[in-house]
């Protein structure tokens, strides 16, 4: 379509040169974002895609699905439409992402083919004459190839089709050759036989644990995210990201966090290169250590914070802090554990009413007897056990958050605090407030439990 | 415990420092409760050692009472806390309420017995913590050892805090480990009030196994805002009267 016509058909179009530098330049931007945020293997794939190999960095983010949830999120809200696809082969990703349904797909290990299998042959990355031509044969769709005989495709098309094919469902290896920002402090390795064992090796990740130290000295830098490649003989690479929640450059301490996880490598027949990069360096400059000698200074906790956030995902290790909002599950948020705890929001709960030290997941619904619309139950029914309740404290009510959700325009909840003749103090709700129907269902739910 | 002649005071230290009490070096934190520290061996919790909390009845499945124990514990020491758990229910208003405010905890939310054990471990072994807490189910003799040479090392107090997914499970509490001491909390009905309401709530707190001292058990008021237990009132003018100290006359 020419530009006029265009512009015919559609008044106050805006044209804009096509500049194909400046869009690989944004691409390779754009890669290096998620380098650093999701794996350590990423490469741009031009002149529209971007390839990441998740293996062994998806359970840092909560799982294949809820990776790929938060990157759809985190793209849509910097304004990029992206489709996503996870397969078990760059190629099926690929076929997939540009050709399959709309929205986030991901593949389960092993079932490519059949996804794979309705998609149009462009999907295959091939020369527009190969697809011509295998329309004229009468092939329509990749699944009319799988189960084709392969010689006479071969002698016909050439080695690209069956090429293309395999690589689609994973019977050939197609690696993705990670990119590699200017400036990124890379150290390398190239073994002249493979290794294997461990303690070997964990000797060379100390060997270039020294030499990247010594590079950030020099640029005054610290390590905040380590990437190991090992790349093995059978050309695959197994990866090992180490993230740290402050700047670092101590080489017993990088080393420590590196080894602690060898057990995770795979080495298979043996590893011919190892590639040390810290993938993403913050400025440390030498501090004094001890100010004052009155004070005492507080402990770093920074060491024990890596060492358990790698092991057990950087999720797990966190510090609560308060959130303004008055409905409980709500009132919470969990932040990085060396955060800074000034919160802009609010610093600290309301404390005019005790809170119980155990909150359940979700609260749990109870049968119940009492007086609406204001008197606390007198017997409560939980797990198969009644309960009669001796004392209570309440209603403390809570509104829902009319200004943020339109669902909770007239929701309330009351809580009360009761004790039953054991002395079990519990929490428990009523959804609405006793009397009209709109604010919830009046029904009891237990919420938690005092000490 | 003071003792008069200093011969036998040099020889229990002694003892001390084979047996692994620790509470030469690291010293103790009382509870500030003159009835429940006079009976404890040390005069108090010792620091640099570990110490079992469980609740009783259904509190050994929720464990509760036995969170704000150990809260009221944790929050009376100074510095940072590292809390780590199976299940993440614990409400940080609620640990709030008892003296441990948010900046002070980490938590570390792991996925079984074994990852909860070696996160207690490393954090006992960096001396950096005020105290190290854990909810765990199973605590084996071995494990127990090793969290409690961890914490003599470092003068970090260890906590464990037993919780069982079932009632039925909770026998698993009569089992030896390498604690200190062993206590259970449980809830009892609180403080009657003139008017409806719940009172401040009140505790069974048991004493079941203690090194080098006896077991007992005593009826506590809960912990309040800055994590401290105190004798009820009417149960404070009846040991007075008993222990044969103090006579207060009532007019």
């Amino acid at each position: 379509m020419t530009v006029s016509r265009a512009q015919a058909l559609v008044p106050d179009l805006r044209i804009e040169a096509d500049d194909a530098s400046a869009d690989a330049a944004a691409l390779d931007r754009l890669a290096l974002w998620l380098l650093q945020r999701v794996a350590p293997i990423v490469s741009a794939d031009p002149p529209d895609g971007i390839a990441i190999d998740s293996t062994g960095a998806d359970h840092l983010h909560g799982g294949e699905a809820a990776m790929l949830e938060a990157l759809a999120g985190k793209l849509a809200l910097s304004g990029i439409t992206a489709r996503l696809a996870l397969a078990d082969s760059w190629s099926a990703a690929h076929a997939l992402a540009r050709h399959g349904a709309d929205g986030v797909i991901i593949v389960p290990p092993g079932a490519s083919d059949a996804a794979l299998a309705p998609l149009p042959l462009e999907a295959l990355r091939l020369p527009v004459a190969t697809v011509a031509g295998l329309r004229d044969l009468g092939f329509e769709t990749i699944g009319d190839l799988m189960d084709q005989p392969r010689a006479p495709l071969t002698r016909r098309f050439g080695a690209e089709l069956c090429r293309r094919l395999d690589q689609a469902r994973s019977l050939a290896s197609e690696p993705i050759a990670p990119l590699r920002p200017e400036g990124l402090i890379e150290i390398r390795r190239a073994f002249a036989e493979p290794i294997a064992a461990p303690e070997t090796i964990a000797r060379y990740i100390g060997k270039l644990v020294v030499q990247l130290c010594t590079e950030l000295t020099a640029k005054g830098l610290g390590a905040r995210r380590l990437d190991l490649l090992c790349a093995r003989i059978d050309n695959h690479t197994e990866v090992l990201r180490v993230g740290l929640a402050v700047p670092q450059r101590d080489p017993a301490r990088l080393t420590r966090l590196l080894c602690d996880r060898i057990v995770t490598l795979d080495p298979g027949l043996g590893i011919e290169i190892m590639t040390l990069t810290a993938t993403i360096a913050e400025p440390l400059v030498p501090r004094q250590a001890a100010t004052s000698l009155l004070e005492e200074t507080a402990p770093d906790l920074s060491g024990l914070i890596d060492t358990l956030s790698n092991r057990l995902g950087a999720r797990s290790v966190f510090r609560f802090a308060a959130v303004a909002s008055d409905v409980p599950e709500r009132a919470i948020i969990r932040i990085p554990p060396l955060a800074d705890t000034a919160t802009p929001s609010m610093d600290t709960w309301p404390d005019h009413w005790p809170r119980p030290s155990r909150l359940l997941p979700r609260p749990e619904p109870i049968e119940t007897m009492a007086l609406l619309p204001d008197h606390p139950p007198r017997w409560i029914l939980w797990r198969g056990v009644r309960r009669h309740v001796q004392c209570a404290d309440g209603p403390e009510r809570i509104f829902g958050e009319w200004w943020k959700r339109d669902a909770e325009a007239h929701a309330v909840r009351d809580y009360f605090r009761i004790e039953d003749e054991a002395g079990a103090r519990y929490w428990i709700f009523r959804q609405g407030d006793g009397e009209d129907r709109a604010t919830g269902s009046h029904r009891w739910f237990l919420h938690g439990m005092f000490g | 415990m003071p003792s008069v002649r200093p011969a036998l005071a040099d020889l229990r230290a002694r003892i001390g420092e084979i047996d692994g009490t620790g509470a030469r070096q690291h010293g103790v934190l009382p509870f500030e409760v003159r009835e429940l520290d006079r009976r404890l061996p040390q005069g108090g919790l010792s620091l640099g050692a570990l110490h079992e909390v469980a609740g009783g009845g259904q509190g050994a499945v929720d464990g509760a009472a036995a969170a704000c124990f150990v809260a009221g514990i944790a929050a009376r020491m100074k510095g940072q806390v590292l809390w780590c758990v199976t299940q993440a229910d614990l409400f940080a208003p609620g640990l709030a309420q008892v003296g441990l405010p948010p900046e002070r905890v980490i938590h570390v939310e792991a996925g079984d017995d074994i990852s909860v054990l070696a996160a207690m471990e490393e954090g006992l072994r960096h001396g950096g913590l005020a105290a190290v807490v854990g909810d765990v189910a199973r605590l084996s003799m071995t494990a127990s050892r090793r969290l409690h040479l961890a914490a003599k090392g470092s003068g970090t107090i260890g906590l464990a805090l037993r919780r069982w997914r079932r009632q039925a499970d909770a026998s698993d509490f009569g089992q030896p480990t390498a604690a200190m001491t062993r206590w259970r909390v449980s809830e009892l009905p609180s403080a009657p009030l003139p008017v409806p309401g719940v009172g401040r709530a009140r505790w069974l707190v048991e004493l079941i196994r203690a090194r080098a001292g006896d077991s007992f058990d005593l009826e506590l008021e809960a912990c309040d805002g800055a994590g401290h237990l105190r004798l009820p009132a009417d149960v404070a003018d009846r040991s007075a009267a008993t222990a044969g100290g103090r006579h207060i006359a009532v007019g």
